[in-house]
């Protein structure tokens, strides 16, 4: 099936914008289907609210097109927001106000959707409902501004990292929200730094770096692509009895050996073959070994692999 | 749960946090009040004075009591002449020979003369004297001619300034600092809508603000309201929208509570030194009166004096009418061209 086949939930073709002396997002592609969480996985200043924002029609581009639903925002704005659901990042919302009061505010914007009490409890602050919106924790807050983008029943919900901030508890509830949503068969773009995030919550993922797309594909695609199925880090060796790396390179089923800060990292296909084998060379060289630690690839490993940074580096 | 229309919901959001915000309660509604009744005692207009005066013998005492201005205290001789020389009574009234009265005063002294004369006449008329022409007093001492009736109009205008500018200003730029303008803008929200919610909630605010500050006046001071009461409204009304378009105005691009608060004082400080608040703008000199008058606090006081003191008619304030209607129109004109949605 040729992939024009559906019609895309949002296509974004060379889009570029500059702030000053910065290129923000530097001729983008991208395309959502309808139905499917795309996540947008990049550092800060990868460009990733910038381009969410164009995408929201809250920021204008300097060139390139966007369409949303099958539709534009200089033509038909209007239309286009009574059916998207936005949260943006670091929105405060009135304290001074309640859950409901709040809630009410919101809804009264949209033509059609659920009652005030109804998605609060979607969100599940019934309990909160008569609060003052100052007395929120964290989290609560944040599943509030969820709330937020929920009242008109959208058909594309927009979430600007929804979870930066809360502690891990208050993120997994947050992601199952997001889940139960997105069930109902809706489409979602969300942007994150996290990439456990973007690994649990998204279909697909575009890694971004610098404005670009760097990488794109289903989470488990964009591992197999570019790492091993595993990765060893390790440290071992002194300053007056260093490491022979070049040994421990022409390993079997050893690749891509890298010194990060004191230690060494590398990718591995047969776990089991390769760490004894390590070891037993470290053993022939005399360097004790001060720390080992293997994981399965992550999307960080992507990242780090394609980029050689962290997404948290900065 | 729905048939909600925006605009209420958005002056209801308003209405909720002002009410939500104790200080902002004091300084619309107690501020004005508790100044106005500082400065009303401060400035109250005092019964007419009581002289104070020495009498020696219970004989002189006993009729000159009959006098209500004259405040009498019986003395001996040598204590009551000590009074005198120290200035604590106007006069002392002693027996004379052969049943005579001696008034032992400084004619110097305006207090000592009229004592002299309210005195002699209390003697004499206890004595039995008939006045020959029966006479009879009119009190002169007109409401609106003290200073609480200049001072209430100025009160009443610097509030309706503060109120709408500070609102204005601090509500929209503290959204826009927590990026809730632009939260707003990303739902389905008309934007015209959002300003209009803050000149109604305004407008709602401002019946009970003028109506709290001008019952206290009129009642506790019976401080007089001559002119209409509807052209005394238009005028709040009309002032509150021009100085919610100044405020909209000094909003339009902040993007800081502090940045705000330094231009809003910059904006109201020459008003409230120049526009006549707690005296006459008459005083300045005359260079500057055409760029005073021309200041919309100056229009809305001129014009409150005019209705409430004098009952000049609507016709009569067109020069204030004209100034304010032109403030609101290019303030508020301006404003939508500089403002910025996020």
């Amino acid at each position: 099936m040729p992939p024009t086949a559906t019609k895309a939930a949002l296509r974004v073709r060379q889009l570029r914008k500059t702030y000053k002396d910065v290129v923000a997002v530097n001729g983008l592609e991208l395309e959502v289907r309808p139905g499917e969480c795309f996540g947008l996985l990049g550092p800060n200043g990868a460009g990733k609210t910038t381009t969410i924002e164009i995408c929201e029609g809250l920021t204008a581009a300097d060139s390139g097109e966007v369409e949303v639903l099958g539709m534009h925002w200089d033509t038909d704005s209007k239309a286009l927001r009574q059916r998207l659901g936005i949260q943006l990042q670091e929105t405060q919302l009135s304290d001074k106000l309640t859950v409901l009061e709040t809630i009410d505010l919101f809804r009264s914007f949209f033509h059609q959707g659920p009652g005030g009490m109804e998605v609060i409890g979607l969100v599940q602050l019934e309990e909160k409902a008569k609060s003052r919106v100052g007395n929120l924790s964290g989290g609560q807050k944040q599943r509030l501004a969820l709330a937020c983008a929920l009242v008109g029943n959208p058909d594309f919900l927009f979430l600007d990292e929804p979870t930066t901030g809360l502690d891990p508890q208050a993120r997994r509830q947050l992601w199952e929200l997001i889940e139960k949503f997105k069930l109902s068969g809706r489409t979602i773009l969300l942007t994150t730094h996290y990439m456990d995030e973007a690994e649990r919550l998204c279909d697909r993922v575009a890694i971004m770096d610098h404005g670009k797309v760097i990488a794109l594909g289903t989470p488990r695609e964009l591992i197999a692509s570019v790492c091993a199925e595993h990765l060893v880090e390790f440290s071992a060796g002194t300053t007056t009895h260093p490491l022979d790396l070049t040994k421990v390179s022409a390993i079997d089923g050893i690749r891509d050996v890298q010194r990060e800060n004191g230690s060494v990292r590398m990718q591995v296909t047969e776990l089991h073959l390769a760490v004894p084998a390590l070891l037993a060379e470290l053993g022939r060289q005399s360097v004790p070994l001060t720390e080992l630690r293997t994981h399965s690839a992550t999307l960080e490993d992507v990242f780090v692999t394609l980029t050689g940074r962290h997404l948290r580096d900065e | 749960m729905n048939n909600s229309h925006p605009l209420v919901q958005l002056t209801l959001v308003r209405f909720r946090e002002f009410m939500r915000e104790p200080e902002a309660i004091f300084w619309v509604f107690g501020f004005p009040i508790i100044l106005a009744a500082g400065l009303g005692l401060a400035f109250r207009n005092k019964p007419a004075e009581v002289l104070q005066i020495a009498a020696v013998t219970p004989q002189l005492s006993t009729p000159l009591r009959a006098e209500m201005l004259l405040d009498v205290r019986e003395l001996p001789q040598a204590e009551a002449e000590a009074e005198l020389r120290n200035g604590k009574v106007a006069l002392v009234a002693e027996p004379g020979a052969n049943g005579t009265v001696v008034y032992r005063f400084d004619d110097t002294n305006p207090e000592g003369r009229s004592a002299r004369m309210l005195a002699d006449r209390a003697v004499q008329r206890a004595a039995g004297r008939q006045d020959p022409i029966a006479s009879s007093d009119t009190l002169l001492r007109e409401p609106g001619s003290r200073y609480i009736d200049f001072l209430v109009p100025g009160l009443l205008g610097m509030n309706l300034m503060g109120s709408a500018v500070w609102g204005m200003a601090f509500g929209i730029v503290d959204a826009r600092r927590k990026k809730l303008i632009k939260r707003l803008t990303a739902t389905p929200m008309p934007r015209h809508y959002y300003l209009l919610s803050f000149l109604l909630s305004r407008l709602l605010l401002l019946v009970v603000e003028v109506g709290a500050v001008l019952g206290f006046a009129v009642l506790v001071f019976q401080v007089p309201v001559h002119g209409s009461l509807l052209a005394l409204g238009l005028f709040c009304v009309l002032s509150s929208m021009s100085f919610c378009a100044l405020g909209l105005l000094i909003a339009s691009r902040v993007q800081t509570i502090e940045a705000a608060s330094g231009m809003t004082n910059a904006v109201m400080m020459p008003m409230w030194i120049c526009s006549g608040v707690f005296f006459s703008s008459q005083r300045f000199p005359n260079i500057m009166q055409p760029l005073i008058k021309a200041l919309p606090l100056t229009a809305i006081i001129d014009a409150l004096r005019g209705n409430m003191l004098q009952g000049a008619t609507l016709a009569q304030l067109t020069p204030q009418f004209g100034v304010l209607s032109a403030w609101l129109v290019v303030c508020f004109f301006v404003a939508l061209k500089l403002f910025r949605w996020r």
